[in-house]
């Protein structure tokens, strides 16, 4: 069926300006990209997925924004920094990235790389399906800009990408591919705000035994719009681990689509959030498949919100025909401040296995007053004693974090975060 | 010490009278106890005493060393040198034991225009009293009251009394659930922090508590008032004559 005019029309302004490489080895999947996009136009409201987030920022043509000035991330870490501006990589502020005991390159310098050519696109090909994600085709026609990383071991250190954004009009597109070969592992470290607005795709492929962490601070900055997808394929007893902690911005949405096809294999996803007035939007949208079995899935999310911000959590887990043994679990919360903020959640299950243990969650409310009369009691001022409170309820999804290490520096983050926050 | 004139309170949102009139004082270093039968008021005198939402004082005085309590913000009235071990104690997932007793430390220090204890101080007193009470390290370490028995919940909420020092500390029905050894610890417990700048008020359905903890003085609560007061043989006569007699006397 032909696009609406419309809609023909509004694809046509948001690619104007927009160009893809002319050639190089990602021409196929850029080029699919292009068709599907073309078929599908880009996502409104109509949309059953973009209902409670109203895609506008992310789709019209132009950017505006401020730029914005964060304090690093992860500084007190041992890592490989990778410093990207305004979405182009910048080899002179960046480590060497040999230093990772990894295969890396910046997908705007690699070469013909055989390893890549059947992962970039192709994770987000299938993600694309049954739910439609015309931007993430988007970014994958046009992204000029991200990392590719094979690893095949142990990785040396952990890969922090680290974003800054001068320009208050950039519009980025950054497309990662990671591959985790048989019994790899690495971490990977995400900090900063790639652009005015941004648009991010990070292809994920974990062979049987290999072990990904992923962790990624955003914020606190005022302006931000962006979204991210993170593409998953999980072998046989494979772990997949992604923890995001998000403050402030206008439009914030993290899709995370899984899948898992190898047996006994384990999908965490968790989030953490703080976002305060009605500019604020924070999306977190999820898809995990389950089609083997024995696995087990995790999604857990935690939202602070106050002065009419806004959460959104969608989080669907689809358990395929024979996908036996499973082991899905999925809890939303937020915590709201006062009356003007909201809580919009969307949990979805969809079993075809008849011997699965699924569950879900989701909770909304506010201070537990006694909780906050205890501590009031004990001398502490009503601020501190609910900062103290709020702080407890975020960090019970720190424990999503195996280092030990990244986890107490996401936790120092988030108390100053929330420092900010009370001033 | 703690002066409560002519106290009436009614519940915030529904026409119940609750206090209809409590006179009670209790003297530096003294340990009053309140007796008394389900629904006499005795809890919402604690609670109202702390500062807790939801009642509404219509009458009456609290006065702790000259100074109007029930004007105060809870915090406030905890700095004033307050103190009220609770019935239930709260549980509070997220939130060390540990973090938790060194902010309210400070934050009273801080509210008296005190020094803050350092980490360093703080850590070697607390190990110190909470030994005395038979608190491990790892109670120290959990969330606050989260997976604690009934009996390391009201240690815990002497730990506290003992951390903080206040100089009015209210008990209420710390007794319950505990059982003898317990109890004997949680008394035991109390009965070190007794001094002549520190008062008790000891809110429970038994004597048997009374026997560790030896008050001065022990007051019958019933609908709403004081109908009784006398020394430690009242708490005898409850015991063995129920409150049926006592109240039987007033009417």
């Amino acid at each position: 069926m032909a696009l609406p005019q419309v809609k023909q029309d509004a694809l046509a302004a948001r690619l104007s300006g927009l160009s893809a490489p002319a050639k190089g080895w990602t021409q196929a999947a850029r080029a699919a990209a292009t068709d599907r996009l073309n078929a599908q136009g880009l996502p409104t409201r109509r949309d059953e997925y973009w209902r409670y987030t109203d895609p506008a920022q992310l789709t019209r043509p132009d950017v505006s924004g401020a730029a914005a000035v964060l304090a690093p991330s992860f500084a007190a870490l041992d890592t490989v920094k990778l410093v990207f501006t305004d979405g182009v990589f910048d080899a002179a502020a960046s480590d060497d990235p040999a230093a990772a005991g990894v295969e890396l390159l910046s997908l705007a310098g690699a070469a013909d790389i055989h390893w890549a050519q059947g992962l970039y696109g192709q994770l987000e090909t299938r993600g694309s399906s049954p739910v439609e994600r015309p931007l993430a085709a988007l970014n994958t026609a046009h992204a000029r800009e991200g990392v590719l990383i094979r690893v095949t071991g142990q990785a040396a250190k952990p890969v922090s990408l680290i974003y800054t954004q001068k320009s208050a009009v950039s519009d980025v597109f950054l497309h990662h591919v990671v591959k985790l070969e048989e019994g790899a592992e690495i971490t990977l470290l995400e900090s900063g705000t790639p652009g005015a607005r941004f648009n991010t795709v990070l292809e994920v492929d974990v062979a049987s035994n290999a072990r990904f962490h992923h962790i990624r601070t955003q914020g606190p900055d005022a302006d931000r719009r962006g979204l991210t997808h993170i593409f998953a394929h999980m072998a046989d007893n494979a772990l997949f681990k992604s923890f995001t902690l998000t403050a402030g911005g206008r439009l914030t949405r993290n899709e995370a689509i899984l899948e898992i096809t190898g047996d006994d294999s384990v999908a965490h996803v968790a989030g953490t959030v703080m976002g305060e007035g009605r500019d604020f939007l924070q999306d977190d949208t999820i898809f995990i498949t389950h089609a083997s079995e024995r696995c087990e899935s995790r999604q857990v999310f935690r939202k602070v919100l106050k002065n009419g911000a806004t959460g959104v959590f969608q989080g669907k887990i689809l358990v395929k025909q024979g996908a036996q043994k499973t082991d899905g679990y999925q809890m939303s919360q937020s915590l709201l401040l006062d009356e003007d903020a909201q809580f919009l959640a969307k949990p979805e299950l969809e079993i075809y296995a008849d011997d699965v243990k699924c569950s879900h969650g989701s909770t909304s409310g506010a201070i537990d007053e006694t909780a906050l009369f205890y501590l009031q009691s004990r001398g502490l001022p009503k601020r501190t004693a609910q900062a103290l409170l709020v702080l407890a309820f975020l960090a019970g999804t720190l424990e999503e974090i195996e280092d030990e290490a990244i986890a107490a520096e996401v936790h120092a983050r988030l108390e100053d975060w929330l420092h900010g926050l009370e001033d | 010490m703690l002066e409560i004139k002519n106290l009436h309170v009614k519940l915030e949102e529904e026409d119940k009278v609750i206090l209809k009139g409590v006179d009670l004082k209790i003297g530096p270093g003294e340990v009053h106890a309140i007796m008394g039968p389900n629904g006499s008021g005795k809890s919402t005198l604690s609670y109202v005493l702390a500062g807790r939402e939801g009642y509404e004082v219509t009458e009456g005085s609290a006065e702790l060393d000259g100074e109007e309590l029930l004007e105060m913000e809870p915090e406030e009235r905890a700095a004033a040198g307050l103190f009220l071990a609770f019935q239930y104690p709260v549980e509070i997932p997220g939130v060390g034991n540990m973090t938790f007793l060194r902010t309210a430390v400070n934050a009273q220090r801080k509210a008296r225009g005190e020094e803050e204890l350092s980490a360093g101080d703080f850590l070697k007193i607390v190990r110190e009293k909470a030994k005395t009470l038979k608190i491990d390290a790892d109670m120290l370490k959990r969330p606050v009251n989260v997976g604690f028995s009934g009996g390391e919940k009201k240690r815990n909420e002497i730990l506290q009394m003992a951390m903080l020092e206040p100089k009015m500390c209210i008990l209420d029905e710390t007794d319950s659930g505990l059982d003898v050894d317990a109890m004997k610890l949680v008394s035991e417990g109390v009965n070190a922090l007794r001094s002549a700048g520190r008062s008790f008020l000891v809110i429970t359905h038994y004597q048997r508590l009374l026997d560790h903890i030896k008050p001065d003085v022990v007051h019958i609560m019933a609908a709403g008032r004081i109908i009784r007061s006398g020394g430690p043989e009242l708490a005898l006569e409850v015991e063995n004559n129920g409150y049926a007699d006592l109240l039987d006397g007033v009417k």
